[in-house]
């Protein structure tokens, strides 16, 4: 449908209602709108996969995929590693994909990617890239190894993660990424300290930056515009490149299906889930908190964090989390000069929310 | 066929073979909800649909949409009280969108562009009379010749307007303005007949085939007050009357209004406008009792008009008036307190309410008066069978808004009887409330104010005090619009579904469609539609 303008305001106004907030935008212009908005879109993960209702990662996966494969310009073969991702979305005989998609073992997806990139490499062939895929098992735990080899080789790969922080697929054990005080199959809400202990588990993103690979980011499935930039960003580099995505999980964090971008979302905005972007082992960019929420905000979303309100508040477990939090905020700069100011990553957003602020 | 690898037995097949809406309890659907611009509006414009054309740039379209319900967005723009924007969802995020300022936009786009009202297709060949050509009349008019009857209207006046000419003062509705207005229905072949007293109602309801009857509330109020042989006492109605004709009224240099309404204040500013180096207001409430609104409250005293509160007057003489202070008792009434003062004062305008002229309906078989107004059912229609009634003259609130609401329904209901029809008036959805909006996707955006002209310049003018908006700020400010419980075209739906389900079928509201037979009913489009125009609904069976 064309729409006629007779207006010159029309052309030159910066304010657009829900500006680049919000999947589509009618007012927006063209070269601007996501790939999700395209009705033409690849849909990499056709309908009538497996997964739950709602499901983060499949979300995640779609998001990420369809702008890797346009910033490919089709030319894009997926490694994914076993787990839900792999399970939901390839029942023998039935696929889901729409792209070319290898599925390697849980732990050695990474290596896998390198190989296709390295064989790619012999046959000539740079104009095809490579996708890496997996869940945080595959990626933080198992694979790490493998992961941790395509960082320090620099292989031409760009690998995602979708961080649903644990074995979801298997029964909701724990895995590396899975918070504190979190409850899963293996970290009951039981004893003294109930959940999932402190201090343990790794920061992948901040190890990926360790190894100065030219490209690290981090993204949610609660803000698309984002997360499409840093993938298209990241398809600009030649060499090993990581996004960490969160997904949340329904089946294993208890939330409401219909809530999936609703906890992402209070992730972001309560800090516990800082989302930045870094070139060569530096932060060079940080989505600023636009709407700050305390962490309760975001726990009370989930039943794996039910045990911290009933049947008392464990004021002290609350306090804790509350400090991860305030202690990213401060780490990544996440308030920002003004922490009211609604700011999203770098200039990417200025330009499309600029006039609001006005 | 193809020979398959190792071990596989089974041609690959895409998982579109599974239909996962079978997991599905409930389903999404899309709905139009209530917005409550629309919902306050006396007039029922769909102040949603309308912002919606006017983001986009799409003006002639926006007034379009808009004149569907109201003739007059110019004047509108002007001197309505916006209840729209008091109901405005977006005054809970930061503050209400400046409707108003649009829909004035529009309306002077319109004048300037010269855009004009489509004609009829199909005639009736039923004749309307129209009584009274002020706010109501003249929509009753509009809707019914939109409706394709042909329309007379009568006035004992020599113009078109009612109040909007002779009550409302010109620096808050220029006369051109309301002048354009008129004559775009005028110009759709509708029959002025102007200056001419309709004397009775039982030659009309014969030679018509129904009249609607408008005549307002003209007559202002005289309560009593004791006065002295020289004292000058007017009343504001007949003030505010006579600024349009030759004559202006002569007040002298201090003037007191004595009332609490839009007239008093009215009367006021126009009091200081003629030259009067003071014009006080008394009032024997308090202000915050006021019947008046408070942005022309605010304006008034701006210009320096003084307010006196508790006070009533008790004695009017030449030059003087005696005030009696009034304290409120337990239940908020004024009562008196014996203490007085004098306050000098050339002459004193009384704003104390209006009346109607009901000689017309008076003795009239069937029709029934009631408190000093003509009493009309559902359908607008007196106790006599084709005879009509709407504005001010009928219970309601007397703003100008709602006359043109009454001019619209009592259209309506005539073009219903008229085919031998009862009226239906279409099922209100379910309200729109702040609730069920997912205010996150909207960019963060103060209102943009119209600009006044300022204080020291508007007191001796009767130039328009508040000016419009540029298109830009127009534009601006219509984009604030969250589109409550209406999809606006944001594709959330069609990006946050997990399973590919919502189809995308161009580009604008309401473009999408439901694959039902993916669709799993986790809900996700319906808690982040933005505008909560996505409901669940459970499956039958």
């Amino acid at each position: 449908m064309t729409q006629t303008h007779e207006s010159a305001a029309h052309d030159h106004l910066k304010f657009y209602q829900v500006g680049s907030f919000a999947i589509g935008n009618r007012l927006l212009p063209l070269e601007v709108r996501s790939v999700q908005a395209d009705p033409e879109r690849n849909n990499a993960i056709t309908s009538g996969h497996r997964a739950c209702q709602g499901c983060g990662e499949a979300l995640g996966a779609r998001y990420a995929v369809d702008a890797a494969f346009r910033a490919a310009q089709g030319k894009l073969v997926a490694v994914n590693a076993t787990g839900c991702l792999e399970v939901f979305s390839t029942p023998y005989p039935e696929t889901s994909w729409r792209i070319a998609w290898l599925h390697s073992l849980f732990g050695n997806a990474p290596a896998v990617a390198s190989g296709v990139a390295a064989a790619y490499k012999a046959m000539g062939r740079d104009d095809i890239r490579v996708l890496g895929q997996g869940g945080d098992g595959g990626t933080v735990d198992i694979g790490f190894g493998a992961l941790s080899g395509m960082f320090e080789r620099n292989d031409d790969v760009l690998y995602v993660c979708y961080d649903n922080e644990g074995y979801m697929n298997t029964g909701v054990q724990r895995s590396g990424a899975t918070p504190p005080a979190a409850r899963t199959m293996t970290t009951q809400a039981v004893g003294e300290a109930p959940g999932n202990p402190f201090g343990m588990g790794k920061d992948v993103p901040r190890i990926a930056m360790a190894h100065e690979i030219p490209y690290v980011a981090t993204a949610t499935v609660a803000d698309l515009h984002d997360l499409e930039a840093k993938v298209t960003r990241a398809m600009e580099f030649r060499g090993a490149r990581y996004i960490h995505v969160l997904v949340p999980c329904p089946l294993g964090w208890g939330s409401s299906s219909h809530d999936t971008i609703k906890v992402a979302r209070a992730a972001t905005q309560s800090g516990l889930f800082p989302v930045f972007e870094a070139e060569r082992g530096d932060v060079t960019a940080v989505s600023r908190i636009r709407k700050r929420v305390p962490v309760e905000d975001y726990l009370r979303l989930q039943k794996r964090f039910a045990h911290l309100f009933t049947p008392e508040r464990d004021e002290e477990v609350l306090a804790k989390l509350q400090a991860r939090a305030d202690r990213n905020i401060a780490r990544y700069g996440l308030l920002g000069p003004d922490g009211d100011i609604e700011e999203g990553i770098a200039a990417r957003r200025d330009e499309l929310e600029g006039e609001g602020a006005q | 066929m193809r020979e398959k690898p190792f071990a596989i037995t089974l041609d690959v097949g895409s998982s579109l073979a599974n239909h996962t809406g079978t997991w599905r309890t409930e389903r999404p659907t899309y709905v139009h909800l209530m917005p409550p611009c629309n919902n306050a509006c006396p007039a029922g414009e769909n102040v949603q649909a309308w912002l919606y054309e006017a983001e986009e740039g799409n003006y002639e379209q926006a007034w379009r949409a808009l004149t569907a319900d109201n003739p007059f967005p110019a004047i509108m723009g002007r001197i309505c009280y916006h209840p729209c924007q008091t109901a405005c969802n977006r005054a809970e995020l930061d503050e209400a969108v400046g409707i108003n300022a649009v829909e004035r936009f529009l309306g002077d786009e319109a004048i300037a562009q010269g855009w004009r009202f489509h004609q009829s297709e199909t005639l009736s060949g039923k004749h309307v009379l129209v009584i009274g050509a002020g706010p109501s009349g003249l929509s009753a008019a509009y809707h019914l010749r939109r409706l394709g009857h042909e329309v007379t209207i009568r006035d004992l006046a020599p113009l078109a307007g009612g109040m909007m000419r002779f009550g409302i003062p010109s620096y808050r509705l220029p006369r051109g303005v309301l002048a354009d207005e008129i004559r775009r229905i005028e110009d759709m072949g509708v029959t002025f007949e102007l200056g001419q007293r309709v004397e009775s109602l039982e030659e009309p309801l014969d030679a018509f085939d129904a009249v609607f009857l408008a005549v307002g509330a003209q007559l202002g109020k005289r309560a009593y007050v004791p006065a002295g042989e020289a004292a000058k006492i007017v009343d504001a109605v007949t003030m505010l009357h006579d600024m349009e004709g030759e004559e202006k009224p002569q007040l002298g240099r201090r003037v007191v209004v004595y009332g609490g309404g839009n007239t008093a204040i009215d009367a006021a500013r126009t009091a200081k406008r003629l030259g009067a180096e003071e014009a006080i207001i008394v009032y024997r409430r308090t202000r915050d009792r006021m019947p008046a609104h408070d942005s022309e409250v605010r304006e008034a005293e701006e210009e320096g008009i003084l307010l006196k509160w508790l006070s009533t007057v008790q004695h009017a003489d030449a030059g003087k008036l005696v005030i009696e202070k009034m304290e409120l008792d337990e239940s908020g009434f004024p009562q008196p307190t014996g203490e007085t003062e004098e306050l000098e004062a050339d002459s004193l305008v009384l704003a104390l309410g209006q009346e109607t002229d009901l000689s017309l309906v008076e003795g009239l078989e069937g029709v029934e008066i009631e408190g000093g107004v003509v009493k009309v059912d559902e359908r607008m229609m007196t106790g006599r069978a084709g005879l009509f009634a709407g504005g001010d003259m009928v219970p309601a609130e007397r703003t100008v808004t709602v006359a043109v609401g009454h001019g619209k329904q009592a259209a309506r209901c005539i073009d219903s009887w008229l085919r031998g029809e009862e009226f239906v008036h279409p099922e209100r959805p379910a309200l729109a409330t702040y609730d069920r909006l997912t205010t996150w996707y909207y960019s963060d955006a103060p209102h943009k104010a119209r600009p006044l002209i300022e204080p020291a310049r508007r007191q001796g003018t009767f130039d328009e005090v508040v000016q419009g908006l540029d298109e830009r700020s127009a534009m601006y400010e219509a984009r604030r619009c969250m589109s409550c419980g209406n999809c606006f075209g944001c594709d959330n739906c069609f990006g946050v579904c997990p399973d590919n389900a919502v189809k995308k079928l161009g580009t604008g509201a309401y473009m999408y469609e439901f694959d039902y037979d993916f669709c799993k009913g986790c809900g996700l489009c319906v808690e982040e539609c933005p505008s909560g125009s996505i409901l669940m609904v459970p499956e039958e069976g």
